[in-house]
């Protein structure tokens, strides 16, 4: 099982009182906006969350792991997610059990 | 961006919608994230990324300042894949000035 766009849009009408086209807009349009911002460059904090940071790596030699074949791996900006302390902690303690 | 920042711009491009609506809806879907992570739940966000648990191993630590020997229990921490469009949106300007 796994939270959705669709259930995140459930619940905004369910709990919020927004109607069905603006809980999908405002759904929609938070993940675009935060995808647009890094595609331009920018980092995006949502406090007591966390931020997603851009890292540019250099080129390095890989490999096709298939093959053995070794190819350059060209140099890119990749995204990576640091939770903030708040959401560290309601995870920390996540014990799973047998019914999940 | 903020969250403050992004509350202001959706605010801007829903205009039929009172910004305080949009700032509580900006911090239930925070909330909502949080909350399905807090109980093992995935998110997925297509085109964006997915949210999961990532578990960490017990380990012996130290006490940085008494330098006692602790022993940390282990502990899941949040992790995120961007999705294969984000991935490719936040490459684009470098794919285009090698061109």
């Amino acid at each position: 099982m796994a939270l959705t766009k669709a259930d995140m849009v459930e619940r905004l009408y369910d709990e919020l009182g927004l109607n069905k086209r603006e809980a999908k807009d405002i759904v929609e349009m938070f993940f675009d906006e935060v995808r647009s911002a890094l595609a331009q460059g920018e980092e995006v904090k949502l406090s007591g969350f966390g931020n997603f940071q851009l890292r540019d790596k250099s080129e390095r030699p890989g490999r096709n792991p298939k093959t053995g074949l070794v190819i350059p791996v060209s140099a890119r900006r990749v995204v990576t997610f640091r939770a903030g302390q708040k959401l560290k902690s309601l995870v920390e303690g996540y014990e799973p059990t047998e019914t999940n | 961006m903020t969250k403050s920042e992004l509350i202001e711009l959706l605010a801007q491009k829903q205009e039929h919608l009172p910004s305080r609506d949009v700032e509580l809806a900006v911090k239930t879907i925070l909330e909502l994230m949080s909350d399905a992570l807090a109980t093992g739940e995935r998110v997925e966000v297509r085109g964006f990324g997915s949210f999961t648990l990532h578990f960490r191993q017990p380990r012996q630590g130290r006490n940085p300042k008494t330098g006692e020997q602790v022993t940390l229990p282990g502990r899941h921490v949040p992790h995120f894949k961007p999705g294969k469009e984000l991935r490719l949106m936040v490459n684009e300007d470098e794919t285009k000035s090698a061109q």
